[in-house]
């Protein structure tokens, strides 16, 4: 009931709710650090997963670069980039997005792999073209193991943005570690409720978008 | 290389000492998670209307980022290490449970038939069958259950200096010797790397009748159809 008391003052409190630091901007700021991390890992991890996985090859050296990239603190390396490199994008970016390929190469390239191979064969056997069996046989059928990836991805790289705030910069973070400094109670519990409720928006996105791309046929459990 | 090792005195620890701590710290809530995740696992098998609720369940715990269960426990546990510890433990049942689900369900049922022909009861079939023949898809989870623990203990450090190595992040920015946080970001990778490495150990030497070819071909893929992509799937990351 503590934690019900704070969020309250914290949601009812009007200054919170406009201005530079106000919620709708820090959560935009939010938003915008998840897309482009989410964007630039999908960007890196997809075609290499989608290549190694369709060809069978390199699965080994795959599993080694995603422990090794797990292993990485992503706290650690935040802090250590922001003393390197200062203020701005560069540092929050490196450790979201070396945070969020792992699970998006690992999950790409099992899904490929364990696609069902008769349909493949049938698709070669018709004389599809490399490419066309990739995109419109093997591609649809993996689509639900590579997007529950791409959502582990996102859900990490949501909670782990929040993070970012403790070296200066923007987000929902920010909330929380501004209150734990300033002690102010009803911001901490307020950031964290944003934060949490973001992560579970993104679990529901990822459901729409499962619900819409996936083809029936393969869905069907 | 100056100072690489020099820890700040306000730490309370020497190198050594942080480590210890990050280990206790990491491996303890993975080790409740199991105690939990084991016989909750069995209940899923036995039950399976429960698995999709329970399934549920855990993937929203899991993505209630660490900071914020963090800030919230604070009220209950105070700035503690338990406070750390019991996130921690919440996210390695996320990844136990599936990881130990698929497991034993990838015992055949003819192996199953078999144990029960031989008059054993389900106490000894599940730990002298099911259990043995599930040790790759749970160490597959186990692994990733670890790792990111090791990982997410720094986050500690946010709320009042509890994140063992990750408190010499906050002593880096806070006297600016970057190689304290050089430091603590190597020394916690190789944590877990070697840790990583110890569960790999700990499945060679648990499956002894897995073929070696099979298991350099596929991580466990003899046991049973595919654990450990399961796994990584339902790795449903997040803090």
């Amino acid at each position: 009931m503590n934690v019900l008391h704070f969020i309250h003052v914290f949601f009812s409190d009007g200054a919170n709710w406009h201005g530079q630091y106000g919620i709708p901007h820090r959560l935009l700021e939010h938003v915008e650090y998840t897309l482009m991390a989410l964007g630039i890992a999908a960007a890196v991890a997809l075609p290499v997963g989608l290549v190694t996985g369709h060809t069978g090859r390199g699965g080994n050296a795959l599993a080694l670069i995603a422990t090794a990239a797990r292993a990485l603190p992503s706290f650690g390396l935040l802090v250590l980039m922001f003393l390197l490199f200062g203020l701005g994008l560069v540092p929050v970016m490196i450790p979201l997005v070396a945070l969020a390929v792992p699970p998006i190469l690992v999950t790409t390239y099992e899904a490929m792999r364990t696609v069902d191979p008769s349909p493949v064969d049938a698709a070669r056997g018709m004389g599809m073209p490399p490419a066309r069996v990739l995109f419109q046989v093997e591609l649809p059928v993996a689509l639900p193991l590579i997007l529950s990836g791409l959502r582990s991805a996102a859900i990490q790289v949501v909670s782990t943005a929040s993070i970012a705030a403790y070296v200066s910069l923007g987000g929902l973070g920010r909330f929380v570690v501004d209150g734990l400094y300033q002690r102010h109670y009803d911001k901490v519990v307020g950031g964290a409720t944003l934060i949490a409720a973001l992560a579970l928006v993104t679990i529901g996105v990822f459901w729409a978008v499962a619900r819409l791309a996936v083809s029936p046929g393969v869905r069907r459990r | 290389m100056s100072g690489f090792f020099d820890i700040p005195s306000d730490l309370q620890h020497s190198y050594p000492g942080l480590i210890g701590l990050h280990l206790k710290e990491a491996l303890l809530p993975v080790l409740g998670g199991l105690v939990v995740a084991l016989p909750l696992g069995q209940l899923c098998v036995r039950f399976r209307w429960l698995y999709p609720p329970v399934l549920w369940v855990t993937t929203v715990l899991y993505a209630i980022p660490s900071l914020a269960f963090f800030v919230v426990l604070i009220d209950y546990t105070g700035a503690t290490e338990t406070t750390v510890m019991i996130p921690l433990a919440v996210y390695s049942l996320v990844l136990l449970v599936p990881a130990i689900v698929d497991g034993v369900r990838s015992v055949p049922p003819e192996t199953l038939a078999a144990a029960t022909a031989m008059g054993m009861n389900p106490l000894r079939r599940y730990v002298f069958v099911q259990l043995p023949i599930a040790v790759p898809a749970i160490i597959a989870g186990l692994r990733l259950a670890v790792v990111s623990s090791i990982s997410l203990v720094s986050v500690g450090a946010l709320i009042g200096n509890q994140g063992a190595l990750g408190n010499l992040l906050a002593d880096s920015l806070f006297y600016h010797r970057t190689e304290l946080a050089v430091n603590s970001v190597v020394t916690t990778a190789v944590l877990a790397i070697v840790l990583d490495g110890l569960l790999v150990l700990l499945r060679v030497l648990l499956t002894p009748w897995m073929p070696r070819a099979a298991r350099a071909r596929g991580r466990g893929r003899a046991a049973g159809p595919r654990p450990e992509p399961v796994a990584t799937a339902l790795e449903d990351a997040a803090r």
